[in-house]
């Protein structure tokens, strides 16, 4: 290492700036920049003929633009490094990158992470920003969002810290406390008018990725399956619920306790026999079985209803519906409560159920860390051979992650069927497993409150920024090949849980 | 079961065939010499049907009427652009990711693709894109009534895929290129010992790799006149199952298994049914998978400890 440094300083220090290599390298990228990206982006295809844009707004899809761009960039990049200063600063943050992560985990000391704080501060501004709402000065709906989001992810960090034994937990109180404000907030914000329909269907779509999420973290982020047909399971329990209330005049309540089991028998089906295979073999392979449901979805016609979809019934309160007219034999909610009828109360109950259902996943799954199960998983995505040589069958073991994994999917799946009341099979198509393998990679392989963070800000903020909903799929390519590269580990590195020494006084 | 029924199914299957081989070919070399799944590569194939087509339109504004010279303009630009978007992708996203875990490529491959995939979308809109046809016609074989009707493109395609696979071998087999290559299949760290630039010949593997995708990117588009940003989805899996089918990593494999995959999918279209056709592509690719993880031609993977 000092005499690579040593190496390095002769080396910069002999030559000096040149800029005439610069200037070589620059015009090098610029021109292949222009070469690549000009026809695509300055020629515009229209019928047999096209249309040549040389200024072409914005700059992103003008490839003259870019080289010259590209050009500029190179160029300074290329002077940067010649000094000593941006040398030593080019190599630091080299180090950080996908390339040295040998030496990043003989990194002794981990940086202290400030999240209880950083909540509460996020908090705090979301609150500053509901009474801004309330005088009109931004969208009060989204603004109570917020709210929730933030004490949502408190209480998902609660469930999830690592836990000392035999020291105090001050989370025995405080995760019950925001589950109950996380439950009743809601409630009382809808009735106040405060968080309108819309949001609360916001918020549904961004509870049911997050268990998404959570299900796939535990295929791909904890036990290194890269699974790349996942959204099968999510259709699974999706076209459950549909068909069975069509075929079998299934409600909703019966769909969502034999979805799971459903989607882990398929999973089982799926995994058996893939399980056996390389990595990479596997996530071509669950590709490939995620589309094949897709495909028979979309052309069995007669029993699913091909592409026009089929429609999947609402969840009932006890016996009560949600309509506002009751099928035969049935009372509408509204009526027996009797409150003037809103399609608010579906979507809030959807909502609730829903919270509830990823709180207890969330524990559950939390739990399954600490068990030997879980430690299997992360044992055998490290190191397989040393696994099997310790004895585990690592068949048995990934298949439980699999099935594990489909059992979340597949509860997703109904939740989403019943929330957008019709399902069709192209909400399940590659692009959808892609998003959630983007929520996991983005997250953090591995870590939950990395992926329940990530799952909300990949859903919540195209409805924000809808101006740049154009360029939404764009952006989640670019995270994931950045991430790959600057931060392999995700936004928040998992933390494993650890168990506190055992070794009194080692001396 | 009449024979010339089967005989035109074949036809079509070879024809089909013969791309898949094509685009395979990018799949198993890139597989083959880094072991990683390039999953942008069905994209590229995507990109150059649109820069043929840009090709082509651009020929015909110049008032070129010679249609042989238009195609071998279009086929040498779409190879040239096509082969430095190989070249583009390995340099700024694969090679920073060479000496990582297998996961990481991975991912990062499917992160291009969705940006190839979306940009394309943006820069040239949504719509459906076409080309005229340029070679019309066709001849029979066989008696009137029972005939093989085979399309002068078709029997192009099939040319020109078996010259460019001709090339190819040559170009692994008879030069210096091709034993560097081989070398660095065999063992990168040897043949780096050995003093061989293996950083230059992944790229060339993915230049190689683009070019044989942007020949089957002209031949598919001037054959079917349209196209859209997501053929490379479909067309990628399907070629990366005729890869696995002859043995991921084998060169004569790739042609073989897109010969086979070809036929059988024109089979299954022509005599079960043409709305299941992709599932049972597919369901090829995971059999195989399944049962014969080397393939036709492959050799097992040996796991190393």
């Amino acid at each position: 290492m000092t005499t690579a440094r040593a190496l390095d300083a002769i080396q910069t220090q002999s030559t000096g700036i040149d800029f005439l290599h610069s200037l070589k390298e620059a015009s090098i990228a610029g021109i292949l920049t222009m070469v690549v990206l000009g026809p695509i982006t300055n020629l515009v295809l229209d019928q047999y003929d096209f249309h040549f844009y040389p200024l072409r707004e914005p700059i992103l899809v003008n490839g003259i633009m870019l080289g010259f761009v590209v050009a500029l960039g190179r160029l300074f990049f290329s002077l940067l490094v010649q000094t000593r200063s941006g040398h030593d600063l080019m190599q630091r943050i080299g180090r950080h990158s996908a390339v040295s992560t040998d030496t990043d985990h003989d990194r002794p000391r981990r940086k202290k992470r400030h999240i209880v704080p950083a909540l509460t501060l996020s908090l705090l501004a979301s609150a500053i920003l509901a009474t801004l709402g309330l005088t009109g000065a931004i969208h009060k709906g989204a603004a109570f969002a917020l709210i929730l989001v933030v004490l949502f992810v408190w209480l998902s960090y609660g469930i999830s810290v690592p836990k000392r034994r035999g020291e105090p937990n001050s989370w025995r109180i405080s995760v019950p406390l925001l589950f109950a404000a996380g439950f009743l907030l809601p409630i009382v914000l809808n009735q106040a008018g405060l968080l309108p329909k819309v949001w609360l269907s916001n918020l549904t779509l961004a509870l049911i990725y997050v268990l998404l999420g959570l299900g796939l973290n535990i295929v791909v982020g904890m036990a290194g399956l890269l699974d790349l047909g996942y959204v099968a399971f999510y259709a699974v329990g999706a076209y459950f619920l549909a068909l069975g209330a069509q075929y079998l005049e299934m409600g909703f309540w019966t769909a969502l306790v034999l979805a799971p089991l459903l989607a882990a028998a398929s999973g089982a089906i799926l995994g058996f026999p893939v399980l056996r295979m390389h990595g990479d073999y596997l996530a071509i392979v669950t590709l490939g079985f995620g589309e094949i449901i897709r495909l028979v979805l979309t052309n069995w016609v007669d029993f699913t209803g091909g592409p026009n979809g089929m429609p999947a019934p609402a969840p009932t309160f006890f016996g009560l519906e949600f309509s506002r007219r009751a099928s035969e034999g049935h009372e509408p909610f509204h009526t027996f409560f009797n409150l003037p009828y809103s399609g608010d109360y579906k979507a809030l109950f959807i909502y609730l159920i829903l919270f509830a259902i990823v709180a207890i996943m969330l524990r559950f799954l939390n739990r399954l860390r600490y068990m030997p199960i879980g430690r299997s998983w992360e044992a055998l995505r490290e190191d397989e051979v040393a696994c099997r040589s310790l004895g585990i069958n690592h068949v048995n073991v990934k298949l439980s992650a699999f099935m594990l994994g489909a059992v979340t999917g597949g509860v997703a799946g109904v939740f989403f069927a019943t929330y957008q009341g019709f399902i069709n099979p192209s909400s399940f198509n590659f692009f959808e497993s892609v998003l959630i393998l983007s929520i996991v990679v983005l997250g953090g392989m591995g870590s939950t409150l990395g992926i329940i963070i990530a799952a909300l800000a990949l859903t919540l903020l195209p409805e924000l920024l809808r101006d740049f909903a154009a360029y939404r799929v764009l952006i989640f390519g670019l995270l994931m090949i950045m991430m790959m590269i600057w931060r392999p580990y995700g936004l928040i590195r998992p933390r494993r849980p650890t168990f506190p020494a055992r070794v009194p006084h080692a001396q | 079961m009449d024979s010339y029924i089967l005989g035109q199914q074949l036809v079509n299957g070879l024809t089909l065939g013969s791309i898949y081989g094509l685009i395979a070919i990018g799949y198993t070399m890139v597989y083959g010499i880094i072991g990683m799944i390039n999953f942008a590569h069905g994209d590229v194939y995507m990109i150059s049907a649109y820069i043929s087509a840009i090709a082509l339109a651009v020929v015909s504004y110049f008032g070129v009427q010679s249609i042989p010279f238009a195609l071998l303009f279009t086929l040498i630009i779409t190879m040239i652009i096509t082969g430095m978007y190989g070249w583009s992708i390995e340099r700024t996203v694969y090679r920073p990711l060479r000496s990582t875990n297998r996961l990481a490529p991975l991912i990062s491959a499917i992160g291009v693709s969705l940006v190839l995939q979306n940009y394309v979308q943006i820069a040239q809109g949504p719509n459906v894109q076409g080309v005229p046809t340029l070679i019309d016609g066709s001849f029979r074989v066989g008696t009137p009534e029972h005939f093989v009707q085979i399309k002068y493109m078709s029997l192009m395609i099939i040319v020109i895929s078996i010259l460019a696979m001709g090339i190819l071998t040559w170009l692994i087999h008879g030069t210096s290129l091709g034993r560097q290559f081989r070398a660095t299949q065999q063992d990168r760290k040897m043949a780096t010992i050995l003093g061989i630039n293996t950083t230059r010949i992944i790229s060339m593997v993915f230049v190689i790799g683009s070019v044989m995708a942007a020949i089957a990117g002209v031949l598919v588009t001037l054959n079917y006149g349209s196209f859209d940003f997501f053929i490379g989805f479909i067309v990628g899996i399907k070629a990366f199952s005729a890869a696995v089918l002859g043995g991921i990593g084998s060169l004569p494999g790739a042609m073989l298994g897109g010969l086979l995959l070809g036929i059988l999918e024109s089979l299954f279209s022509g005599y079960v049914s043409s709305d299941y056709k992709d599932v049972f592509s597919f369901s090829v690719l995971v059999l195989v998978l399944i049962f014969k993880p080397s393939g036709l031609l492959g050799r097992p993977a040996v796991e190393k400890v």
